[in-house]
Order: C-alpha cells, then structure tokens, then sequence
C-alpha cells in the first residue's frame, strides 16, 4: 500500500488504507465529525464517511437509497458473486436472512460453548508456560477459525486454508482482483465439495443443515448455499479474531480495567458490549442507489458509502465519554454488529466467543502487557483488529 | 408507592439484537428466530423494575417501550 499517494486532506481525500488510518483512526474521525461529519474521497471512484451514528444509522436503515448489492469498497468494481443474505436487499434480503436465522440463536449457539471453551483452554495451555506469547496469532486467530470448522463440520486443520482465503479476500482483494477471484474459486470448489458429500450423507453440522433448509418450500440453489456457505467463513473468522484481539489489546494496555474485570467477573458481559463498541471491527459499505439527500449532503447513485459502525460507537452526541472504555458502562446502545435488517447474523456467536476467549484467558493469565519491544500490528482494509499483538506475562 | 411497569416489545423494530432477553430473561423471551417478545403481558413484577429500564438502556434499534402504569 506504499505506492498510494498521500491523503491531501481527510475531509475531501481520505483513504482508509493509509497507514495513519490503519494504527490510530479515532483522532481523524473525531476531527471529521467536529468539521465535515460526511467526508468524501475521489479514490476507489468515489465514497462518502459519515462518521457520525446519526448519519450511519439514518443510512443503514435506508435501503431504498443504499443498496446492499456491493458491500467492499474496492479500487475497481468487485466481480459479481452474492453472498445472501449480506449482498440482498429487500425483498430478497428477508427469506435469505430468516433461513440462517434459527442456526445463530443465542440458545443454539449455546451448544457450541463447551467446545469453544475446550478450544480456548488447549491454546493457553500451549503458551501458559512462556514469558509471553503472540496473542493475535497464538490465540485470538485460531479461536473463531476452530468454531467454525466445528459448526460447519469440517476438520480444524482445514483453518490455515480459512485464513490464507480470508487474507486473499478481503485484504489483498481490496486492490488485487486475481487474489479475489482465486480465492473465492477455491472456496466455492472446498464447499461444492463438502455439500455433494452432506447431501449423500447429512450429519449434525450447518453444512448439512443449509443444504436441507428450505425457503417458501423450495431448497435453496446450489449457488446461494455455496454463497451463503463462503459468507460464513469471511464474516465469522478475521471479524471475531479481530474482536477477541482489540479486547486483550485493551486489557493489556489498562491494568485497572484488567484487575477489575478479573475480581469482579460479573462484569463481563457489560465488559464485552463495551469493548465491542470501542474497538468494534467491522465497517461494512453500501452503494448509493438513487439520489438522495442526508442532513443536507447529497449522495450521488453509483457511489460507494462505507458505512463506519466502529466510527458511530465513537460520537459523542451517542455515547457520553465515547474516547473512554468504561467497563461497566449502563446505557449502550452501540453499533457494532450494524443496525436495521443487516444485523450481522452471527452476532450471538461472536457475543459466546469473546467472553469465553477472555473468561478463559484472564483465569490463566490474569496478568498481561503488551511486549515493550512493540510489534503491534493492525489489519489494513475494512475489518479492524491486531494481526500481531506481542505480549508478556505477570 | 412506585409505579407499576410493563415493557412492550415493537416487532416491527426489532432486529434481534437479543441484548433485552440477556440482560432482562425474566422480562424478555425470544422466538425461533431469535427475536424478541416481552414475557407474558408484559407487567413488570415488583423488584425488576431496574432490569426493564436496562434492557431499553442496551436496544441499539429502539424497539423497547418502557409504560409506566
């Protein structure tokens, strides 16, 4: 990303790939939303950044305006391949949406607990006896990788090819339009694959699952479970992996609101929802359907809008004291598994997976900070969250 | 004498979020798709009072109605 020019100015030239963007945007959105709270950019031709909630919820609800149709702002226009029901707008978006639902309540994924909590305790015991460990890589990557192999019935070991798809997607695959097409080709052959197999044999797994469901009667085609399939492999890994990271991220950085969590235990969940709206991972984008007017801006159809959640958890006028993490903050109403019918389907999951991931990490290592030789290293592209996150024990 | 409470949930709105039925189970029931409903009428018994204006505290898409009686 060394070869992109620089940003002129980030009211009317930003670029959210830009390494100040990337390490510390909070400073460059509370400056936007003091003095041009919709920004514009020219680059990858053309996209609005209202970073206030009021704009991102007055967008993510209108869908007659702002299509769902591309979801990745990209420095070219994206190859066509749905992912339903992320891609869908009403009134496709209802019947793709309502047949994954029942498979991400917080009662069904309350199965996938005791596993997941296996999975945390086998990775801590693996580093628990070292000075210190990559959290990102040694712990908060393998954890959504392995669930989801769980949940979808595949091997574990199968995680490393998740991965290396999802670098290929939706890093490399902003600006690199062949590591996008091999990489979705290899996963739609990995699910093709699996599916013939279920629907031979079906067993107690969500591939099997999808390949039975039905909408209005009817199974769905193969091409929208193997879509839907590959949406649950891009939006569940490097999003909860990125979570989990910016939490111990956080808890390394704040020994009081490391200690405090650590006494008082039933602070968790309001810990979690905190944590989620300070450094929540994803920004996802619209385009602009038809010409529209928002507070006075006008949106230009064809256009792209990244609709920035982490950016609206961090207004103000929302979230009194919104720069501060207050763990056991009361009111919270943040954004960050987006708002309206695009609810991220697998908020319930992402919800178990984090507080499992940090109930098990701090009962074994209660005392963390972050290595002081540095190595912090944040993801580029729309999914915020540590990639490398070096830390020490005691 | 405090008032009596009971919460509404607006099904047009919801979103399931589920932030109601984990933070208010007694108040909050989901369905199979993970949406929310208020238990029963949705009369707030007496001592759940906090737990009603909380779940309407944590709704990211307003769907809760607090009515005080």
């Amino acid at each position: 990303m060394s070869t992109r020019p620089p940003v002129r100015d980030w009211e009317s030239d930003f670029d959210h790939l830009d390494l100040r963007w990337i390490e510390n945007p909070f400073p460059i959105w509370d400056e936007l939303r003091r003095h041009c709270p919709i920004a514009h950019t020219d680059r990858y031709m053309g996209v609005y950044f209202p970073s206030r909630y009021e704009e991102v919820r007055a967008i993510a609800y209108d869908t007659e305006h702002f299509s769902s149709r591309r979801i990745v702002v990209r420095e070219t226009p994206p190859p066509r391949q749905p992912a339903p029901p992320i891609t869908s707008d009403p009134p496709h978006h209802r019947p793709a949406k309502t047949v994954l639902l029942p498979a991400f309540t917080p009662e069904a994924i309350g199965h996938h607990e005791p596993r997941t909590r296996a999975i945390c305790r086998e990775l801590i015991e693996r580093v628990a006896g070292k000075q210190g460990c990559d959290a990102a890589v040694d712990y908060a990557q393998e954890i959504p990788v392995r669930v989801i192999a769980h949940m979808l019935g595949v091997p574990e070991e199968d995680g490393a090819l998740f991965r290396k798809w999802i670098h290929e997607v939706l890093e490399l695959g902003i600006i690199d339009d062949k590591a996008l097409a091999r990489a979705s080709a290899e996963m739609t052959a990995y699910f093709a694959e699996k599916m013939t197999d279920r629907r031979a044999a079906p067993r107690d797994d969500l591939i099997s699952y999808f390949v039975r469901a039905q909408i209005n009667g009817e199974f769905m085609s193969e091409q929208h479970v193997n879509g839907t399939l590959r949406l649950l492999l891009i939006a569940g890994i490097d999003t909860t992996w990125s979570a989990i990271g910016s939490c111990l991220w956080h808890l390394a950085n704040h020994p009081a609101d490391r200690e405090r969590l650590v006494a008082e235990p039933g602070l968790m969940s309001f810990a979690v929802e905190e944590l989620l709206r300070a450094y929540a991972p994803v920004t996802m984008a619209r385009e602009v359907a038809k010409e529209t007017r928002i507070n006075g801006c006008r949106f230009a159809p064809g256009q792209m809008v990244l609709l920035s959640f982490p950016a609206a958890n961090r207004d103000p006028a929302m979230f009194p004291e919104a720069d501060r993490v207050i763990i056991d903050r009361r009111e919270n109403r943040h954004a960050a598994f987006g708002l309206g019918i695009h609810r991220c389907v697998g908020s319930n999951l992402a919800r178990m997976e984090i507080r499992v991931a940090l109930q098990e990490w701090l009962a074994r290592i209660p005392a963390f900070r972050l290595d002081p030789a540095g190595g912090t290293k944040w993801s580029e592209g729309t999914v915020r969250g540590p990639r490398r996150l070096p830390v020490l024990f005691g | 004498m405090a008032k009596r409470l009971k919460v509404r949930v607006d099904r047009g709105r919801c979103q399931g979020h589920a932030r109601c039925n984990a933070l208010a189970p007694e108040l909050f029931d989901l369905d199979e798709l993970g949406n929310a409903r208020e238990v029963g009428s949705g009369n707030v018994p007496p001592g759940l009072e906090d737990k009603a204006w909380l779940a309407r505290a944590n709704c990211p898409e307003l769907a809760i109605e607090v009515i005080e009686e």
